[in-house]
């Protein structure tokens, strides 16, 4: 797009040669993806589905296993539609988004913090709102959900909070990451009260979250039926590591929990909260964050796993910006190649590849637009 | 002596029969003063535009910071009264195109709100492009050109209509200049304004030129804002509350002393096109259709997608291929929309009212659709006094036509507003709902 320009004037000249940048950075992104697919297309033999220019996995099926796709929607945090009907309409379009998608995914794993304050009214309305995604979905509770009445609702809308499930030859485990040890009792808290606590980012009252050890020897048993080959992927609402501890990006336990999933070859961890593009890998585990459909979170201060391609501050002006929704595409060799479908920017690809390589292929493309 | 007195007297009556054919051109009487696709004849655009603008010396606004000023006036394009009279004269040159029907001023229109006030610009043998024609009135404050800021200046902007197939269909820059070669006028004038022959650059620094003396900035709403409080009705002056509140207006156009035009200079999808396109679609066939177009041809490509096929409802995305920007157009300005209907990149919006319905319902539900667009649960009472404060914002010497047009709208939207939408603005039934639920209409 370079060398048409006839430049008028410095301001011009400088102002120009910022479009161009611009745009020859998104030329080279939207390159990279609609190559893939049109690779994808060529090899597979399918046509190119042309839908959000998603990439669609390479058939190599070199294990003879089928590749899949499955798309996430999280962090809605709903309130009552009469109070806020912002977080509504986002949770609106992300179901839009997704029932959009040709061909569908698998299954919509929905992150977590559906609600905002775990309010019957709030879990009812997102229920009622999720009804409507045409493809299986899969629920995961985040704390949001869980500690007005410590998942009774939830679980009455959705069944149990830990749970495991086999689809195409890969093993899917679902935790509840987000317990907290009592830190209400003896402050003599109301359930609203200790709700309230939970909910603050930096509310230093609250305890850490933590998968606990119930859950670990649950995780335990329901893995030693698999063989150590068998891909596995784990969706936890908070990242199943060490983040930052004051807001909570951060599982207490995740040492105990990465232990237990070191036996395996592959294993990709997939987790909301943190309401940001989020890449890390420890050892055999790779780990993605989900975009929230309500707000992103910045980054924080310390502890930003090296592996990250950041997202670029967004735009105040722009609710939409730094939100979104996105997919995960599970490889023929069991590895995930995960989509981050930023609403206000061109989608980020961050492939099995970067992370098995430790950051030195297929670094994903920054995202695009300027940061605000 | 006799013979000069003779002149003089020829002259005079010269004068006469010229003044003569301003009062007809005003009353849009005589044929002969027709031009093409309703547009006024040149001369007598000429009239009415010298009538307008007086003498008004080749200068900054009044108020407008002389910095920011400086800033919009290119390093190389030095704003000249020469230029600025070279640059008229091609304005209104019908040589320009290739059959010799139509000149710049036929769609953007001296009589019309300097636009055509048509939906859609119409070029040699009638032919219909995509998109609505801006005005040229204040549009030398605009960062980029086009509705999707596909030209980077005034002087990039004038080059394409000329050569694009639709509207003025010369096949290139060569066969435009050798129209007026034989010109010897012309060829004085191009060595007044640039010191050198006439050639294609300089012909669109000259239009360039002639367009930054288009500043429309004088209206009612600049007294109020000035402290005149009386500038402005009530109503409008409810309406400026509105529009810096419940309305939201502000969020894209900005008004500033810097920024008189109030955009914010950005491409929104606010799902116009969103009610009859797919525009995933679309997308998956521009890319393949642009596919390798580089430069200038890339730059012409894009011209002609937005200007000839479905394509054009992508906007923006055309000119950076950011998924983003599917279905975002340039923040319109908001001065002088009384006489710059209809509304909107397609010119499907007819009225005001329409635009107010259309923001009201929160847009049109779409993927892509501006994350700050939203329902506003305006009343009538509301939406009638930001009509009224945009009705406010057109300069004084188009306040003749502005209260024209806006009887005119007025009694349209009395019987017809087809984007009226209570329970979408009420938040009765938010966007994307009845697509998402399948229960399109149906209350919560």
């Amino acid at each position: 797009m370079a060398k048409w320009k006839s430049v008028e004037t410095r301001w011009y000249e400088d102002r120009d040669a910022l479009f161009r940048g611009l745009r020859r950075l998104d030329r080279r992104s939207f390159l990279r993806v609609s190559f893939a697919a049109a690779g994808a297309a060529a090899v597979s033999g399918v046509r190119f589905a042309p839908h959000s220019f998603q990439t669609v996995s390479v058939a190599d099926a070199k294990e003879g296993r089928e590749p899949f796709s499955f798309a996430y929607i999280s962090d809605s945090h709903l309130y009552k539609r009469e109070l806020n009907d912002r977080f509504v309409r986002s949770l609106l379009r992300a179901i839009d988004d997704v029932n959009a998608m040709d061909p569908q995914p698998d299954f919509v794993l929905f992150g977590g913090d559906l609600a905002q304050l775990g309010q019957r009214e709030e879990l009812d309305l997102g229920a009622q709102l999720l009804k409507n995604i045409k493809a299986p979905v899969r629920m995961m509770v985040g704390e949001h959900d869980w500690f007005l009445d410590m998942g009774a609702r939830w679980r009455e809308l959705f069944g149990k909070e830990t749970y495991s499930f086999d689809h195409k030859g890969v093993h899917f485990v679902v935790l509840q990451s987000v317990n907290e040890a009592d830190f209400w009792t003896r402050r003599g808290m109301t359930p609203m009260e200790r709700m309230h606590t939970v909910a603050g980012l930096d509310n230093g009252i609250q305890s850490r979250f933590e998968v606990g050890a119930p859950q670990r020897e649950w995780l335990k048993n329901d893995l030693s039926r698999y063989d150590d080959d068998t891909p596995v992927i784990v969706f936890s609402h908070s990242p199943l590591y060490k983040y930052y501890r004051n807001w909570n990006f951060w599982t207490e336990d995740a040492e105990e929990v990465q232990a237990i999933l070191r036996g395996f070859d592959r294993v990709t961890v997939i987790h909301g909260h943190t309401h940001q593009m989020l890449t890390n890998r420890i050892g055999n585990i790779h780990f993605h964050g989900m975009l929230s459909t309500a707000w992103p979170w910045p980054y924080a201060p310390e502890g930003l796993p090296k592996l990250t391609v950041q997202m670029a501050r967004p735009d105040p002006f722009n609710p939409n910006d730094g939100c979104g929704d996105g997919f995960a595409t599970v490889t023929a060799e069991g590895l995930v190649d995960k989509v981050y479908n930023l609403w206000n920017r061109n989608p980020v690809d961050v492939p099995s590849a970067y992370l098995a390589s430790g950051g030195k292929k297929s670094r994903p493309q920054d995202p695009s637009l300027a940061s605000f | 002596m006799m013979e000069v007195e003779m002149n003089q007297r020829r002259r005079r009556g010269a004068l006469a029969a010229g003044l003569a054919l301003a009062v007809l051109a005003a009353g849009r009487a005589a044929a002969a003063d027709q031009g093409a696709h309703g547009a006024l004849a040149e001369a007598a655009q000429l009239v009415r535009l010298e009538r307008m603008m007086g003498t008004r010396p080749v200068a900054p606004p009044p108020g407008y910071p002389p910095d920011v000023w400086d800033a919009l006036i290119p390093a190389d394009n030095e704003l000249t009264p020469a230029r600025v009279e070279l640059g008229r004269k091609l304005y209104f040159e019908r040589r320009l195109s290739l059959d010799g029907t139509v000149s710049c001023s036929t769609c953007h229109d001296v009589s019309r709100g300097f636009t055509d006030q048509r939906p859609v610009a119409e070029g040699v043998g009638d032919k219909l492009g995509r998109r609505n024609s801006p005005t040229t009135l204040n549009a030398l404050f605009f960062q980029t050109l086009f509705l999707d800021g596909r030209a980077p200046s005034l002087e990039e902007q004038a080059k394409l209509p000329i050569l694009n197939p639709i509207e003025m269909a010369q096949p290139s820059r060569e066969a435009t200049m050798a129209k007026i070669a034989g010109d010897g006028e012309y060829a004085a004038l191009f060595q007044q304004a640039y010191g050198r022959a006439p050639n294609y650059d300089d012909l669109a620094r000259a239009i360039a030129s002639f367009e930054r003396t288009l500043v429309f900035l004088s209206s009612p709403f600049d007294r109020f804002l000035a402290g005149d409080r009386k500038a402005i009705s009530a109503e409008a002056q409810q309406g400026w509350a509105l529009f810096n509140g419940k309305a939201r207006c502000v969020s894209c156009h900005a008004i500033n002393a810097s920024n008189p035009l109030g955009s914010d200079n950005r491409f929104h999808n606010i799902g116009v096109s969103a009610r009859h396109q797919d525009f995933e679609a679309l997308a998956a066939k521009a890319l393949a259709v642009l596919k390798g177009a580089q430069g200038q041809a890339g730059l012409e490509a894009v011209d002609r997608l937005a200007l000839e096929t479905d394509m054009s409802e992508l906007g923006r995305f055309l000119v950076t291929k950011d998924r983003s920007d599917i279905g975002g157009f340039k923040t319109s300005q908001v001065r002088n929309v009384g006489v710059t209907g209809p509304y909107m990149h397609d010119g499907s919006l007819q009225t005001l009212w329409d635009v107010m319905d259309h923001y009201n319902k929160g847009g049109e539900a779409n993927l892509y659709l501006d994350g700050g667009i939203e329902p506003l649960a305006l009343s009538e009472k509301e939406i009638d006094a930001v009509v009224a404060l945009l009705l406010s914002m057109t300069d004084d010497r188009l306040a003749d036509d502005n209260r024209r047009l806006a009887a005119q709208q007025r009694a349209r939207s009395r019987s017809n507003r087809p984007f009226r939408d209570d329970k979408l603005a009420s938040r009765r039934v938010l966007p994307f709902e009845a697509r998402v639920t399948g229960r399109a209409g149906k209350e919560q």
